[in-house]
Protein backbone atom coordinates (compact mmCIF):
# COMPACT_ATOMS: atom_id res chain seq x y z
CA UNK A 1 0.00 0.00 0.00
CA UNK A 2 0.95 3.48 -0.63
CA UNK A 3 0.78 6.07 1.84
CA UNK A 4 1.02 9.85 1.83
CA UNK A 5 1.82 12.09 4.77
CA UNK A 6 1.66 15.91 4.64
CA UNK A 7 4.08 17.23 6.37
CA UNK A 8 4.41 21.18 7.21
CA UNK A 9 7.39 22.86 8.17
CA UNK A 10 7.66 24.55 11.70
CA UNK A 11 10.42 26.58 12.64
CA UNK A 12 12.65 24.87 9.93
CA UNK A 13 11.96 21.06 10.83
CA UNK A 14 9.07 19.11 9.98
CA UNK A 15 5.86 19.70 12.63
CA UNK A 16 5.50 17.37 15.05
CA UNK A 17 2.23 15.90 13.65
CA UNK A 18 3.97 15.10 10.77
CA UNK A 19 6.26 12.92 12.11
CA UNK A 20 3.45 11.38 14.49
CA UNK A 21 2.13 10.56 11.06
CA UNK A 22 4.91 9.05 9.74
CA UNK A 23 4.68 7.11 12.76
CA UNK A 24 1.37 5.50 12.02
CA UNK A 25 1.92 5.82 7.85
CA UNK A 26 4.74 3.02 8.08
CA UNK A 27 2.44 0.53 9.79
CA UNK A 28 0.06 1.05 7.12
CA UNK A 29 2.73 0.52 3.59
CA UNK A 30 5.03 2.33 1.78
CA UNK A 31 5.76 6.41 2.83
CA UNK A 32 6.41 9.29 0.88
CA UNK A 33 5.93 12.47 2.06
CA UNK A 34 4.37 15.95 0.34
CA UNK A 35 6.74 18.74 2.33
CA UNK A 36 5.69 22.21 2.37
CA UNK A 37 8.61 24.57 3.35
CA UNK A 38 12.00 25.83 2.58
CA UNK A 39 13.51 22.38 3.72
CA UNK A 40 17.15 20.93 4.46
CA UNK A 41 19.26 18.10 4.61
CA UNK A 42 18.42 18.27 8.71
CA UNK A 43 14.52 18.14 7.93
CA UNK A 44 15.15 15.43 4.96
CA UNK A 45 17.05 13.22 7.48
CA UNK A 46 14.10 13.43 10.46
CA UNK A 47 11.72 12.25 7.53
CA UNK A 48 13.82 10.07 6.62
CA UNK A 49 14.24 8.59 10.30
CA UNK A 50 10.64 8.46 10.90
CA UNK A 51 9.90 6.14 8.05
CA UNK A 52 9.28 8.25 4.84
CA UNK A 53 11.72 6.81 1.43
CA UNK A 54 10.75 9.46 -0.41
CA UNK A 55 10.03 12.91 -0.08
CA UNK A 56 8.31 15.95 -2.34
CA UNK A 57 9.19 19.35 -1.84
CA UNK A 58 7.27 22.62 -2.35
CA UNK A 59 8.70 26.17 -1.30
CA UNK A 60 5.69 28.34 -1.40
CA UNK A 61 7.71 31.38 -0.25
CA UNK A 62 5.59 34.14 0.51
CA UNK A 63 2.57 32.43 -1.35
CA UNK A 64 -0.36 31.32 1.36
CA UNK A 65 0.31 27.43 0.74
CA UNK A 66 -3.18 26.27 0.41
CA UNK A 67 -4.21 26.59 -3.50
CA UNK A 68 -0.66 26.20 -4.89
CA UNK A 69 0.16 23.14 -2.54
CA UNK A 70 -3.42 21.13 -3.21
CA UNK A 71 -2.34 22.07 -6.64
CA UNK A 72 0.89 20.40 -7.05
CA UNK A 73 -0.29 17.20 -4.11
CA UNK A 74 -2.91 16.86 -6.28
CA UNK A 75 -0.80 16.33 -9.61
CA UNK A 76 2.10 14.04 -7.85
CA UNK A 77 -0.66 12.01 -6.24
CA UNK A 78 -2.38 11.55 -9.82
CA UNK A 79 1.43 10.69 -11.28
CA UNK A 80 2.56 8.53 -8.42
CA UNK A 81 -0.86 7.19 -7.23
CA UNK A 82 -1.22 6.69 -3.96
CA UNK A 83 -3.92 5.16 -1.61
CA UNK A 84 -3.80 6.79 2.19
CA UNK A 85 -3.25 10.80 2.36
CA UNK A 86 -2.78 11.84 5.95
CA UNK A 87 -3.05 14.63 7.55
CA UNK A 88 -2.59 16.84 10.44
CA UNK A 89 -5.54 19.27 11.69
CA UNK A 90 -3.35 22.09 11.87
CA UNK A 91 -4.56 25.22 9.93
CA UNK A 92 -2.44 25.28 7.13
CA UNK A 93 -3.10 21.45 6.94
CA UNK A 94 -6.74 21.63 7.24
CA UNK A 95 -6.40 24.24 4.33
CA UNK A 96 -4.45 21.74 1.82
CA UNK A 97 -6.17 18.83 2.41
CA UNK A 98 -9.98 20.62 1.92
CA UNK A 99 -8.71 22.40 -1.16
CA UNK A 100 -7.47 18.94 -2.14
CA UNK A 101 -10.17 16.89 -1.41
CA UNK A 102 -12.49 19.18 -3.51
CA UNK A 103 -9.68 19.44 -6.46
CA UNK A 104 -9.39 15.29 -6.87
CA UNK A 105 -13.16 14.62 -5.80
CA UNK A 106 -12.27 12.64 -3.08
CA UNK A 107 -13.57 11.80 -0.16
CA UNK A 108 -12.07 13.10 3.32
CA UNK A 109 -12.65 11.77 6.64
CA UNK A 110 -12.38 14.07 9.68
CA UNK A 111 -10.83 13.68 13.23
CA UNK A 112 -9.10 10.16 13.00
CA UNK A 113 -7.95 8.46 16.16
CA UNK A 114 -6.79 5.32 13.84
CA UNK A 115 -7.04 3.72 10.39
CA UNK A 116 -7.39 0.65 9.47
CA UNK A 117 -6.45 -0.91 6.04
CA UNK A 118 -6.69 -4.61 6.63
CA UNK A 119 -9.76 -4.75 4.43
CA UNK A 120 -10.51 -1.29 2.66
CA UNK A 121 -9.52 2.03 4.06
CA UNK A 122 -11.74 2.41 7.73
CA UNK A 123 -11.29 5.37 10.02
CA UNK A 124 -11.95 5.24 13.49
CA UNK A 125 -13.33 9.07 15.14
CA UNK A 126 -15.02 10.29 18.05
CA UNK A 127 -17.88 12.30 18.19
CA UNK A 128 -20.54 14.11 20.59
CA UNK A 129 -17.81 15.20 22.34
CA UNK A 130 -15.74 11.93 23.16
CA UNK A 131 -18.76 9.70 24.12
CA UNK A 132 -19.12 8.02 20.71
CA UNK A 133 -16.70 5.94 19.07
CA UNK A 134 -17.34 5.54 15.29
CA UNK A 135 -15.99 3.32 12.96
CA UNK A 136 -16.30 4.50 9.40
CA UNK A 137 -15.29 2.82 5.74
CA UNK A 138 -13.94 4.81 2.73
CA UNK A 139 -16.33 3.62 -0.21
CA UNK A 140 -15.02 6.07 -2.79
CA UNK A 141 -12.39 5.34 -5.28
CA UNK A 142 -8.35 5.84 -3.79
CA UNK A 143 -6.87 7.87 -2.77
CA UNK A 144 -8.74 8.42 0.43
CA UNK A 145 -8.19 11.69 2.47
CA UNK A 146 -7.78 11.45 6.35
CA UNK A 147 -7.59 14.19 8.42
CA UNK A 148 -6.25 13.15 11.91
CA UNK A 149 -6.40 14.02 15.73
CA UNK A 150 -3.68 15.71 17.27
CA UNK A 151 -1.57 12.93 19.37
CA UNK A 152 -3.54 10.68 17.75
CA UNK A 153 -0.28 8.66 17.21
CA UNK A 154 2.87 9.24 19.12
CA UNK A 155 6.26 9.77 16.87
CA UNK A 156 9.03 7.06 16.96
CA UNK A 157 12.31 6.90 14.86
CA UNK A 158 12.88 4.17 13.21
CA UNK A 159 17.17 4.71 12.06
CA UNK A 160 15.76 5.18 8.46
CA UNK A 161 18.52 7.03 6.04
CA UNK A 162 17.96 10.41 3.96
CA UNK A 163 15.33 9.89 1.74
CA UNK A 164 14.88 10.73 -2.27
CA UNK A 165 14.04 14.10 -3.00
CA UNK A 166 12.24 15.52 -5.34
CA UNK A 167 11.48 19.30 -5.90
CA UNK A 168 8.28 20.37 -7.14
CA UNK A 169 7.61 24.06 -8.74
CA UNK A 170 5.15 26.18 -7.40
CA UNK A 171 2.30 26.25 -9.63
CA UNK A 172 0.47 29.08 -10.62
CA UNK A 173 -3.32 29.50 -9.20
CA UNK A 174 -4.14 32.30 -10.95
CA UNK A 175 -7.19 34.00 -9.28
CA UNK A 176 -6.91 31.77 -5.95
CA UNK A 177 -3.22 33.21 -5.09
CA UNK A 178 -2.65 34.92 -1.76
CA UNK A 179 0.39 36.28 -0.13
CA UNK A 180 2.05 36.37 2.70
CA UNK A 181 2.92 39.75 3.84
CA UNK A 182 4.32 39.73 7.44
CA UNK A 183 5.29 36.67 10.24
CA UNK A 184 4.44 37.47 13.86
CA UNK A 185 5.67 34.85 16.84
CA UNK A 186 3.55 35.33 19.93
CA UNK A 187 5.86 33.67 22.16
CA UNK A 188 4.35 31.75 25.08
CA UNK A 189 5.74 31.70 28.57
CA UNK A 190 6.76 28.27 30.79
CA UNK A 191 6.61 24.80 30.03
CA UNK A 192 5.69 23.39 26.58
CA UNK A 193 1.75 22.91 26.65
CA UNK A 194 1.47 19.95 24.86
CA UNK A 195 4.38 18.19 26.84
CA UNK A 196 3.79 19.42 30.66
CA UNK A 197 3.08 17.19 33.21
CA UNK A 198 0.61 19.70 34.97
CA UNK A 199 -1.78 21.74 32.84
CA UNK A 200 -3.43 25.39 34.45
CA UNK A 201 -6.60 25.92 31.43
CA UNK A 202 -9.02 29.17 31.97
CA UNK A 203 -12.10 30.05 30.54
CA UNK A 204 -14.35 32.35 29.66
CA UNK A 205 -16.06 32.54 33.04
CA UNK A 206 -12.83 34.14 34.29
CA UNK A 207 -14.24 37.60 33.15
CA UNK A 208 -11.31 39.96 31.43
CA UNK A 209 -7.40 39.01 30.81
CA UNK A 210 -7.05 40.39 33.90
CA UNK A 211 -8.90 37.69 35.12
CA UNK A 212 -6.67 35.29 33.28
CA UNK A 213 -3.62 36.43 34.90
CA UNK A 214 -4.51 34.19 38.28
CA UNK A 215 -4.21 31.21 36.19
CA UNK A 216 -0.51 32.13 34.92
CA UNK A 217 -0.11 32.31 38.65
CA UNK A 218 -1.29 28.88 39.71
CA UNK A 219 0.47 27.44 36.49
CA UNK A 220 3.79 29.23 37.70
CA UNK A 221 3.62 28.04 41.70
CA UNK A 222 3.07 24.32 40.00
CA UNK A 223 5.16 24.26 37.23
CA UNK A 224 2.93 23.81 34.61
CA UNK A 225 1.88 25.37 31.56
CA UNK A 226 -1.06 27.30 30.74
CA UNK A 227 -3.98 26.67 28.65
CA UNK A 228 -7.13 28.38 27.42
CA UNK A 229 -10.85 27.41 25.75
CA UNK A 230 -11.14 28.54 22.51
CA UNK A 231 -13.62 31.36 24.12
CA UNK A 232 -10.75 33.14 25.55
CA UNK A 233 -8.09 32.33 22.76
CA UNK A 234 -10.87 34.37 20.44
CA UNK A 235 -11.57 36.95 23.02
CA UNK A 236 -7.67 37.73 22.94
CA UNK A 237 -6.61 36.80 26.35
CA UNK A 238 -4.13 34.37 25.60
CA UNK A 239 -2.74 33.62 22.00
CA UNK A 240 -4.06 31.07 20.02
CA UNK A 241 -1.32 28.75 20.76
CA UNK A 242 -2.65 28.04 24.48
CA UNK A 243 -5.49 26.58 22.91
CA UNK A 244 -6.62 23.24 23.91
CA UNK A 245 -9.81 21.35 22.95
CA UNK A 246 -10.84 20.21 18.99
CA UNK A 247 -9.65 23.04 17.32
CA UNK A 248 -6.37 23.95 19.23
CA UNK A 249 -4.10 21.30 21.11
CA UNK A 250 -4.91 17.75 22.95
CA UNK A 251 -2.59 17.95 26.25
CA UNK A 252 -2.42 14.83 28.27
CA UNK A 253 -0.77 15.61 31.31
CA UNK A 254 -0.74 13.89 34.88
CA UNK A 255 -3.08 16.96 36.31
CA UNK A 256 -5.17 19.27 34.59
CA UNK A 257 -6.55 21.88 36.23
CA UNK A 258 -9.83 23.67 34.83
CA UNK A 259 -10.88 26.95 36.00
CA UNK A 260 -13.83 29.03 34.97
CA UNK A 261 -14.60 26.23 31.93
CA UNK A 262 -17.68 24.63 31.44
CA UNK A 263 -16.85 21.79 29.29
CA UNK A 264 -18.00 22.21 26.24
CA UNK A 265 -17.67 19.60 23.37
CA UNK A 266 -15.12 21.09 21.82
CA UNK A 267 -12.84 21.86 25.26
CA UNK A 268 -13.65 18.18 26.30
CA UNK A 269 -11.95 16.46 23.53
CA UNK A 270 -8.36 18.25 23.83
CA UNK A 271 -8.24 17.40 28.01
CA UNK A 272 -10.33 14.64 28.22
CA UNK A 273 -6.73 11.96 28.72
CA UNK A 274 -5.39 13.57 31.28
CA UNK A 275 -4.84 11.56 34.44
CA UNK A 276 -6.51 13.77 36.82
CA UNK A 277 -8.78 16.72 36.52
CA UNK A 278 -9.73 18.71 38.89
CA UNK A 279 -12.49 21.33 37.70
CA UNK A 280 -13.34 24.93 39.79
CA UNK A 281 -16.78 26.26 38.44
CA UNK A 282 -19.75 27.84 39.84
CA UNK A 283 -22.61 26.31 38.02
CA UNK A 284 -23.14 22.83 39.90
CA UNK A 285 -24.70 21.61 36.04
CA UNK A 286 -21.49 22.60 34.15
CA UNK A 287 -20.50 19.49 32.55
CA UNK A 288 -17.01 19.81 33.21
CA UNK A 289 -18.27 17.95 36.50
CA UNK A 290 -18.45 14.90 34.81
CA UNK A 291 -14.92 14.68 33.83
CA UNK A 292 -13.77 16.06 37.01
CA UNK A 293 -11.77 13.77 39.69
CA UNK A 294 -12.46 16.76 41.84
CA UNK A 295 -15.29 18.71 41.40
CA UNK A 296 -15.46 22.76 43.06
CA UNK A 297 -18.68 24.65 42.52
CA UNK A 298 -17.98 27.78 43.87
CA UNK A 299 -16.05 31.31 42.44
CA UNK A 300 -13.29 30.98 40.65
CA UNK A 301 -12.28 34.65 41.79
CA UNK A 302 -12.21 33.21 45.53
CA UNK A 303 -11.09 29.44 45.81
CA UNK A 304 -7.95 30.01 43.07
CA UNK A 305 -6.49 33.24 45.39
CA UNK A 306 -7.04 31.00 48.46
CA UNK A 307 -5.00 27.98 46.74
CA UNK A 308 -2.39 30.46 45.31
CA UNK A 309 -1.76 31.81 48.72
CA UNK A 310 -1.93 28.46 50.49
CA UNK A 311 1.06 26.96 47.42
CA UNK A 312 3.06 30.06 48.81
CA UNK A 313 2.96 29.62 52.20
CA UNK A 314 4.30 26.04 51.49
CA UNK B 1 -20.32 44.24 -2.33
CA UNK B 2 -22.28 41.27 -2.81
CA UNK B 3 -21.52 39.07 -0.25
CA UNK B 4 -22.64 35.30 1.00
CA UNK B 5 -22.39 34.31 4.58
CA UNK B 6 -22.35 30.02 4.73
CA UNK B 7 -24.39 29.40 7.81
CA UNK B 8 -26.04 26.18 9.28
CA UNK B 9 -29.09 25.77 11.48
CA UNK B 10 -27.76 22.94 14.58
CA UNK B 11 -29.90 21.53 17.37
CA UNK B 12 -29.29 23.25 20.72
CA UNK B 13 -25.84 22.57 21.89
CA UNK B 14 -27.32 22.83 25.00
CA UNK B 15 -29.68 19.85 24.93
CA UNK B 16 -28.00 16.04 24.57
CA UNK B 17 -27.45 15.20 20.79
CA UNK B 18 -28.67 12.02 19.87
CA UNK B 19 -28.30 9.30 17.12
CA UNK B 20 -30.43 7.97 14.54
CA UNK B 21 -29.83 4.11 15.72
CA UNK B 22 -30.49 3.35 11.70
CA UNK B 23 -28.44 5.51 9.81
CA UNK B 24 -26.75 7.47 12.76
CA UNK B 25 -27.21 10.84 11.80
CA UNK B 26 -27.76 13.46 14.07
CA UNK B 27 -31.26 13.64 15.37
CA UNK B 28 -32.82 17.04 13.73
CA UNK B 29 -35.37 18.39 15.86
CA UNK B 30 -37.97 20.97 13.93
CA UNK B 31 -36.55 24.09 15.75
CA UNK B 32 -33.11 24.32 15.16
CA UNK B 33 -30.80 27.34 16.39
CA UNK B 34 -28.18 29.10 14.47
CA UNK B 35 -24.91 27.84 15.21
CA UNK B 36 -23.44 30.45 17.90
CA UNK B 37 -19.69 30.56 15.35
CA UNK B 38 -21.84 31.77 12.09
CA UNK B 39 -22.96 35.11 13.90
CA UNK B 40 -19.41 36.09 13.69
CA UNK B 41 -19.36 35.88 9.71
CA UNK B 42 -22.79 37.86 9.53
CA UNK B 43 -21.44 40.61 11.56
CA UNK B 44 -18.69 40.93 9.09
CA UNK B 45 -20.33 40.20 6.74
CA UNK B 46 -23.05 42.86 7.82
CA UNK B 47 -20.49 45.44 8.40
CA UNK B 48 -18.65 45.21 5.10
CA UNK B 49 -21.65 45.48 3.71
CA UNK B 50 -22.55 48.73 5.20
CA UNK B 51 -19.14 50.20 3.94
CA UNK B 52 -20.53 49.36 0.74
CA UNK B 53 -23.58 49.58 0.12
CA UNK B 54 -23.85 45.65 -0.44
CA UNK B 55 -25.87 42.91 0.06
CA UNK B 56 -25.95 40.12 2.59
CA UNK B 57 -27.11 36.84 1.25
CA UNK B 58 -27.38 33.65 3.73
CA UNK B 59 -26.47 30.11 2.03
CA UNK B 60 -27.68 27.25 4.28
CA UNK B 61 -28.07 23.52 3.54
CA UNK B 62 -30.00 21.14 5.41
CA UNK B 63 -33.20 20.35 6.60
CA UNK B 64 -35.36 23.54 7.25
CA UNK B 65 -37.41 22.91 10.00
CA UNK B 66 -39.51 25.69 11.85
CA UNK B 67 -36.65 28.33 9.70
CA UNK B 68 -35.69 29.65 13.41
CA UNK B 69 -31.79 29.41 13.37
CA UNK B 70 -32.19 31.18 9.83
CA UNK B 71 -34.74 33.39 10.95
CA UNK B 72 -31.77 34.56 13.69
CA UNK B 73 -29.09 34.79 11.49
CA UNK B 74 -31.96 37.35 9.35
CA UNK B 75 -32.65 39.51 12.47
CA UNK B 76 -29.32 40.49 12.60
CA UNK B 77 -29.72 42.12 9.40
CA UNK B 78 -28.82 39.85 6.41
CA UNK B 79 -30.99 40.89 3.36
CA UNK B 80 -31.88 36.93 2.10
CA UNK B 81 -31.66 33.48 2.66
CA UNK B 82 -31.20 30.72 0.23
CA UNK B 83 -32.10 27.52 1.98
CA UNK B 84 -30.49 24.23 0.02
CA UNK B 85 -33.31 21.26 1.58
CA UNK B 86 -33.30 18.21 0.49
CA UNK B 87 -34.21 14.58 1.57
CA UNK B 88 -31.50 12.98 -0.69
CA UNK B 89 -28.83 15.22 0.65
CA UNK B 90 -29.08 13.83 4.20
CA UNK B 91 -26.54 12.26 5.58
CA UNK B 92 -23.60 14.55 2.91
CA UNK B 93 -20.55 14.37 3.65
CA UNK B 94 -18.44 17.75 3.37
CA UNK B 95 -17.44 17.34 0.02
CA UNK B 96 -21.57 17.04 -1.17
CA UNK B 97 -21.93 20.18 1.46
CA UNK B 98 -19.17 22.16 -0.23
CA UNK B 99 -20.65 21.47 -3.77
CA UNK B 100 -24.09 22.16 -2.99
CA UNK B 101 -23.32 25.83 -1.32
CA UNK B 102 -20.56 26.74 -3.82
CA UNK B 103 -23.52 25.90 -6.65
CA UNK B 104 -26.06 27.91 -4.61
CA UNK B 105 -23.14 30.80 -4.26
CA UNK B 106 -22.08 30.90 -7.91
CA UNK B 107 -25.52 31.00 -9.18
CA UNK B 108 -26.46 34.02 -7.41
CA UNK B 109 -23.02 35.40 -7.74
CA UNK B 110 -21.31 37.29 -5.04
CA UNK B 111 -17.71 38.97 -3.97
CA UNK B 112 -16.69 37.66 -1.14
CA UNK B 113 -17.78 34.55 0.77
CA UNK B 114 -17.48 33.99 4.52
CA UNK B 115 -17.70 31.07 6.48
CA UNK B 116 -17.14 30.21 10.21
CA UNK B 117 -13.93 27.53 10.46
CA UNK B 118 -16.22 24.96 11.13
CA UNK B 119 -19.64 23.89 12.43
CA UNK B 120 -20.59 23.18 16.49
CA UNK B 121 -22.48 19.82 15.80
CA UNK B 122 -20.46 18.20 13.12
CA UNK B 123 -16.81 20.11 12.86
CA UNK B 124 -15.05 18.19 10.24
CA UNK B 125 -13.44 21.77 9.53
CA UNK B 126 -13.32 21.48 5.72
CA UNK B 127 -16.00 22.93 3.99
CA UNK B 128 -14.71 26.90 3.69
CA UNK B 129 -11.68 25.49 1.78
CA UNK B 130 -13.37 23.05 -0.18
CA UNK B 131 -15.47 26.02 -1.29
CA UNK B 132 -13.08 28.21 -2.39
CA UNK B 133 -11.07 25.31 -4.70
CA UNK B 134 -14.63 24.28 -6.14
CA UNK B 135 -15.02 28.08 -6.95
CA UNK B 136 -11.54 28.86 -7.75
CA UNK B 137 -10.73 31.47 -5.19
CA UNK B 138 -8.67 32.44 -2.59
CA UNK B 139 -8.92 30.79 1.02
CA UNK B 140 -7.99 33.25 3.81
CA UNK B 141 -8.70 31.29 6.62
CA UNK B 142 -8.07 31.24 10.38
CA UNK B 143 -8.76 34.71 10.47
CA UNK B 144 -8.73 37.00 13.55
CA UNK B 145 -9.66 40.24 11.99
CA UNK B 146 -10.32 41.22 8.38
CA UNK B 147 -9.56 44.64 6.68
CA UNK B 148 -11.50 45.24 2.77
CA UNK B 149 -10.24 48.24 0.92
CA UNK B 150 -9.47 49.29 -2.45
CA UNK B 151 -10.58 45.57 -3.87
CA UNK B 152 -8.37 43.63 -1.48
CA UNK B 153 -8.88 41.87 1.19
CA UNK B 154 -6.62 41.44 3.82
CA UNK B 155 -6.10 39.18 7.27
CA UNK B 156 -4.02 38.21 10.34
CA UNK B 157 -4.31 34.71 9.58
CA UNK B 158 -3.59 32.62 13.39
CA UNK B 159 -0.73 30.10 13.15
CA UNK B 160 0.66 27.39 15.52
CA UNK B 161 3.06 30.15 16.75
CA UNK B 162 0.90 33.52 16.48
CA UNK B 163 -0.28 34.96 13.33
CA UNK B 164 0.20 35.88 9.86
CA UNK B 165 -1.10 38.82 7.53
CA UNK B 166 -2.30 37.81 4.66
CA UNK B 167 -4.00 39.55 1.87
CA UNK B 168 -5.50 38.90 -1.47
CA UNK B 169 -7.48 40.20 -4.45
CA UNK B 170 -11.71 39.67 -4.78
CA UNK B 171 -13.30 37.50 -5.16
CA UNK B 172 -12.39 35.62 -2.29
CA UNK B 173 -13.31 33.45 0.61
CA UNK B 174 -13.38 34.25 4.61
CA UNK B 175 -12.86 32.14 6.98
CA UNK B 176 -13.48 33.74 10.56
CA UNK B 177 -12.70 32.68 13.89
CA UNK B 178 -15.33 33.30 17.08
CA UNK B 179 -12.93 36.84 17.85
CA UNK B 180 -13.02 38.51 14.76
CA UNK B 181 -15.69 41.06 15.77
CA UNK B 182 -18.21 41.15 18.74
CA UNK B 183 -21.71 40.10 16.72
CA UNK B 184 -24.51 42.41 16.99
CA UNK B 185 -27.46 41.34 18.91
CA UNK B 186 -31.27 41.07 16.89
CA UNK B 187 -33.20 44.28 17.62
CA UNK B 188 -36.51 43.63 18.06
CA UNK B 189 -37.42 45.71 14.23
CA UNK B 190 -34.59 43.13 13.20
CA UNK B 191 -36.90 40.55 14.50
CA UNK B 192 -39.72 41.18 13.38
CA UNK B 193 -38.39 42.33 9.85
CA UNK B 194 -36.76 38.89 9.66
CA UNK B 195 -40.58 37.24 9.61
CA UNK B 196 -40.86 38.67 6.16
CA UNK B 197 -37.40 38.61 4.50
CA UNK B 198 -37.22 36.10 0.98
CA UNK B 199 -36.04 32.81 1.68
CA UNK B 200 -35.43 30.34 -1.03
CA UNK B 201 -35.64 26.99 -1.29
CA UNK B 202 -33.88 24.97 -3.69
CA UNK B 203 -32.81 21.22 -4.06
CA UNK B 204 -29.70 19.36 -5.04
CA UNK B 205 -31.15 18.86 -9.23
CA UNK B 206 -31.72 22.70 -9.17
CA UNK B 207 -28.31 23.30 -8.76
CA UNK B 208 -27.26 20.20 -10.95
CA UNK B 209 -25.44 18.52 -8.01
CA UNK B 210 -25.49 14.67 -7.85
CA UNK B 211 -25.78 13.91 -3.87
CA UNK B 212 -23.19 11.66 -3.33
CA UNK B 213 -21.58 9.79 -0.45
CA UNK B 214 -18.06 8.75 -0.34
CA UNK B 215 -17.83 6.77 2.93
CA UNK B 216 -20.35 4.79 5.26
CA UNK B 217 -20.60 4.34 9.01
CA UNK B 218 -19.86 0.73 9.84
CA UNK B 219 -20.20 1.07 13.64
CA UNK B 220 -20.86 3.59 16.35
CA UNK B 221 -20.19 2.37 19.92
CA UNK B 222 -20.04 4.10 23.46
CA UNK B 223 -16.91 5.26 24.79
CA UNK B 224 -15.99 4.39 28.30
CA UNK B 225 -16.86 7.40 30.40
CA UNK B 226 -14.65 8.68 32.86
CA UNK B 227 -15.32 8.24 36.39
CA UNK B 228 -16.91 10.49 38.10
CA UNK B 229 -15.19 12.01 41.13
CA UNK B 230 -16.17 14.15 43.99
CA UNK B 231 -18.14 17.14 43.62
CA UNK B 232 -18.27 19.83 46.51
CA UNK B 233 -19.76 23.13 47.02
CA UNK B 234 -17.20 25.72 48.15
CA UNK B 235 -18.09 27.04 51.84
CA UNK B 236 -14.77 28.90 52.06
CA UNK B 237 -12.32 25.74 52.70
CA UNK B 238 -12.67 23.78 49.14
CA UNK B 239 -9.00 24.67 48.21
CA UNK B 240 -7.58 22.52 51.21
CA UNK B 241 -9.20 19.75 48.99
CA UNK B 242 -6.97 20.85 45.80
CA UNK B 243 -4.07 20.95 47.90
CA UNK B 244 -4.30 17.47 49.61
CA UNK B 245 -5.42 16.09 45.71
CA UNK B 246 -1.79 17.80 44.74
CA UNK B 247 -0.29 16.33 47.37
CA UNK B 248 -1.66 12.78 46.89
CA UNK B 249 -0.65 12.87 43.03
CA UNK B 250 2.46 14.19 43.85
CA UNK B 251 2.26 17.49 41.73
CA UNK B 252 3.76 19.69 44.80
Amino acid sequence: MSVWVFAEEAEGSPSDVSLELLTKARTLGDVSVFYVGAGSDAAWAMLGDHGATSVHHLDPGDVLPSAGAAAAFAEVLEAEGGEVVLFGAANTDRDVAGRLAARLGNPLVAGALDIDTSDGVSVTSEILGGTKSVTTAVTDEAPALIVTRPKAFSPVSTGGGTPAVTDVPMPDVGRSAATITERHIEASEGPDLEAAAVVVSGGRGLGSAEGFEMINELADLLEGAVGGTRAVVDAGWVPYSYQVGQTGKTVKPNMYVACAISGAMQHVVGMKGSSTIIAINKDPDAPIFALADLGIVGDVHKVVPQLIEALKSR
Amino acid sequence: MNIAVCVKQIPDPATPYELDPENHWVVRPNDQVLDDTDRFGIEVGLQLAEASEGTVTLYSMGPSGSLQGIRQALAMGADKAVLIDDDSLRGSDALTTSRILAAAIEREGFDLVIAGMESTDGFTGVVPQMISEILDVPCLSFARRVDVADGNVTIERQTATGYEVVTSGLPALLGVTAGVVEPRYPTFKGIMQAKSKPVDTLTASDLGVEPHVGQTVMSVTNVEAREAGDIIEDEGEAYVRIVELLEQTKVI
